[in-house]
């Protein structure tokens, strides 16, 4: 699953320790999402759209195949 | 702010989780080997001491795993995925091992008789190979 992470982060000049402060979560975890190596689950990933005001859907965009 | 107070504490609470973890399986470990050599040089195997004995042991192990379960519910989801993902891969591997290993001496392989300390040891390596792994695969 793809994301917009990186860009949301970088237009609010946050570094990926910000992040995962305000997600309460390691920056292992904030780095693993970012990169899409790590799917987070959906109490999270509401908890990141909530962060930036978006929705899920605007942030993680979904593989087809 | 109050994001980055509640992560602190988080962290700090996981710190704290990983230093009882330690503390306890120290203990478990200390009277396994009170149980076993206690036993032996102190209290010439009598019986209410090596009941004494044991029922600490195991009061210490039930502690351990109480501990245990309480660290792994203060990790975030990866790490627990990463800590889950090995505890799976070392109990798969040492009940695969540990059944082949039983059976080595059976179907003469081996000629001496298995210990389970070779298990727990294979377990304990499976065990930290997988977190290294699996914490490598997520950087």
């Amino acid at each position: 699953m793809k994301n917009r992470l990186k860009v949301l982060r970088a237009e609010r000049d946050w570094t990926q320790a910000d992040l995962a402060n305000a997600l309460a979560v390691s920056r292992q975890t904030a780095n693993a999402i970012e990169k899409g190596k790590f799917d987070p689950s959906l109490p999270l990933a509401i908890k990141i759209a909530r962060l930036f005001n978006l929705t899920v859907e605007e942030i993680f965009i979904v593989d087809v195949d | 702010m109050n994001e980055i107070k509640h992560n602190e504490l988080h962290c700090s609470q996981q710190k704290t989780g990983v230093k009882h973890l330690a503390i306890w399986t120290l203990a478990w470990v200390l009277s396994t080997a009170f149980l076993r050599f206690g036993a032996e040089y102190i209290w010439d195997y009598q019986l209410a001491y090596s009941a004494i004995a044991l029922m600490t042991h195991l009061a210490i192990g039930i502690m351990m795993i109480l501990v245990n379960v309480k660290h792994l519910a203060n990790l975030d989801e990866l790490q627990r995925k990463v800590t889950m993902d090995a505890l799976g891969i070392t109990l798969g591997v040492g009940l695969i091992a540990g059944i082949a290993y039983e059976q080595l001496e059976d179907i003469k392989l081996i000629t001496f008789e298995p210990e389970i300390n070779h298990l727990i040891m294979l377990m304990a390596v499976t065990y930290i190979i997988s977190i290294v792994f699996g914490n490598r695969k997520y950087q």
